[in-house]
């Protein structure tokens, strides 16, 4: 378990790595000098000059990585050309409205995702399970940001029940602010829960078929605890692996449905700093998702032997 | 994942709404070459935002254009940017998982610590980033939705690429004195087009939804060039008084990508040897 646990923390080491390098070499790609960028047109050479040297891009590319990953590592990602704010506080204050978001879909999702997908499994080939399949088969298809507006329509402009257009804090006003989420994270939540349905139907009947479910069922055994102790907890691996894919999936699709619903979330920070040419926070938006990334997947394969205790032992 | 497992009815006619939907956005696509009712750029200042009627079927949007003429258009400039994005991204990226699966040693290595660090990123937030280096367009639009699914291609190449080449009739290939290229191409290669054929049908529908995206956050093709996506960014202001304006590339996009998951479910069943009728 511990030569687990340590393996795949030594293995996250070199992917962030490279992940900065990705970032650092993506920005680099974007044409046109950032000093130029952040001074306008009207700078004179010499204070292009002055800060030129000042952002370190003098330097050979080598030199500035590392200068700019050491600034990195000890939290300073520069500041934002258009409003002079620190980058990591910007990013962070928008993180959370996103991190509320895309959590509270993927807990709904999944716990949607397991019922459906273990009825769906136990009534294979029947009507439930066709219903089951076609729903999230059609789930699957519908674009997050087209059922956002649909709902938006219904329940905020026709039915009025809901608020759609803006943004409380839910530190600020508890009620007010989770009435402004209740939409977006139901959007995302139902988008979700088809793939993650599937999947755990998928597995769900790769269980079913296993000599110790039928063993089970021939011992007299009721079907609610064959398949709430024997198969459930062996068919929620890979959707679990899922629910990782799912999050980066979300991570990076957020910007739409904030869009949608007017949140000032981490997603519309990267959108809206891209439109101003404000690089250092599209570069610090984009560094740190791929960290949460990581992260959230390292910590999806630090949990899987809860579910699967084998897979320590490979 | 595994075959769906559904009785042979309900798949056959899964694969059969699949084709029917596909068929039609070709259909389509093929129709707004020729003719659209009206030119889908036209301004038509006197009928802003008028309702579905007789003369135009989805109605008008906010500067009079024909919804009906621009969805059709739209069809094509989405369908064309995913089909090149999924031809490029296929082609380069069985390049290189064949090669990284094949060689190994440090060249698999290295490929594929630089892969993994790129699918570190969300694919659309990767498209979003790689968009700024690129401009908006349907040329950039295409080069950051292929760079950005590239890696997964790869990765699923090599992985192919990994298993077969391990199974008896390679071996049995390379003990009969057949050189590793020779086994590659005639043995490995014509095995990878049934899993590399699945991916494709995902793709594809992984990149109309992305692109439509791009488009509707105002980073892909730029207005007045129709496509769903920023068809639905510009409904969005009216959507409240003139829904028909969203519903139409909305539903397009969404029949689509039906169409498109069922064909690659349907493709899936046909090409497991564990799926049985």
């Amino acid at each position: 378990m511990v030569g687990y646990l340590s393996k795949k923390l030594l293995l996250t080491l070199p992917t962030l790595l490279l992940v900065s390098a990705v970032v650092f070499v993506l920005i680099r790609l974007v044409p046109g000098d950032p000093a130029q960028v952040m001074l306008g047109d009207a700078a004179d050479p010499s204070q292009l000059a002055r800060l030129r040297h000042d952002l370190g891009l003098d330097q050979p590319i080598p030199v500035q990585f590392a200068l700019w990953l050491g600034h990195a590592l000890h939290g300073d990602l520069g500041r934002s050309i258009s409003n002079g704010q620190p980058v990591l506080a910007l990013v962070f204050q928008r993180f959370q409205v996103s991190a509320g978001i895309v959590l509270a879909a993927i807990v709904i999702a999944t716990a949607v995702a397991v019922v459906a997908g273990l009825v769906a499994a136990w009534r294979q080939g029947g009507a439930v399970d066709l219903a089951i399949v076609s729903g999230a088969t059609l789930l699957l298809s519908v674009p997050s940001f087209w059922l956002g507006l649909l709902l938006l329509l219904l329940f905020g402009v026709k039915l009025g029940w809901l608020p759609f257009v803006g943004y409380v804090p839910v530190t600020q006003n508890l009620w007010q602010g989770l009435a402004y989420l209740v939409l977006p994270v139901a959007t995302l939540a139902i988008t979700e829960a088809g793939v993650l349905t599937r999947m755990m139907r998928s597995s769900a009947l790769d269980v079913m078929g296993l000599e110790y479910v039928t063993h089970a069922r021939a011992k007299g055994l009721p079907e609610s605890r064959v398949l709430l102790r024997h198969v459930l907890p062996n068919a929620f691996g890979p959707t679990w692996t899922l629910v990782g894919l799912v999050l980066g999936h979300l991570l990076g699709g957020i910007a739409v449905i904030e869009t949608v619903f007017t949140l000032p979330g981490l997603g519309r920070l990267m959108v809206d700093s891209i439109l101003a040419r404000d690089y250092p926070v599209v570069q610090g938006c984009l560094l740190f998702t791929a960290l949460v990334y990581v992260l959230v997947n390292l910590v999806v394969d630090l949990c899987y032997p809860i579910f699967d205790p084998r897979i320590t032992a490979r | 994942m595994a075959a769906t497992r559904l009785p042979r009815m309900p798949r056959r006619a899964g694969a059969l709404i699949g084709a029917v939907l596909v068929g039609a956005l070709f259909l389509v696509m093929a129709v707004s070459l020729v003719w659209t009712p009206y030119d889908p750029l036209a301004i038509d200042l006197d009928a802003t935002l008028a309702a579905p009627s007789a003369a135009h079927w989805l109605g008008t949007d906010e500067f009079g254009r024909d919804v009906l003429s621009r969805a059709m258009a739209g069809a094509r400039v989405s369908a064309l940017i995913a089909a090149g994005t999924v031809a490029g991204a296929i082609g380069l990226g069985a390049a290189i998982g064949l090669v990284a699966g094949f060689v190994r040693g440090w060249t698999d290595r290295l490929l594929m610590s630089v892969n993994d660090a790129v699918l570190a990123f969300p694919g659309v937030l990767l498209a979003i980033a790689l968009m700024a280096a690129f401009g908006g367009g349907a040329g950039g639009l295409m080069l950051a939705l292929g760079l950005a699914y590239l890696p997964a291609v790869i990765r699923v190449v090599r992985g192919a690429v990994l298993s077969v080449r391990e199974s008896a009739y390679v071996e049995a290939s390379r003990v009969m004195g057949n050189s590793e290229l020779y086994s590659m191409v005639r043995h490995v290669l014509p095995n990878m087009v049934g899993p590399i054929a699945v991916l494709a049908s995902s793709l594809f529908g992984w990149v109309i939804l992305a692109e439509s995206a791009l488009s509707f956050l105002g980073l892909g093709v730029a207005p007045p060039a129709p496509t769903w996506g920023n068809m639905l960014a510009s409904a969005r202001p009216f959507f409240s008084q003139d829904p028909w304006l969203g519903i139409a590339p909305g539903l397009l996009i969404a029949a689509t990508l039906l169409g498109v998951n069922l064909l690659g479910d349907a493709l899936r069943d046909a090409l497991d040897p564990k799926s049985g009728g």
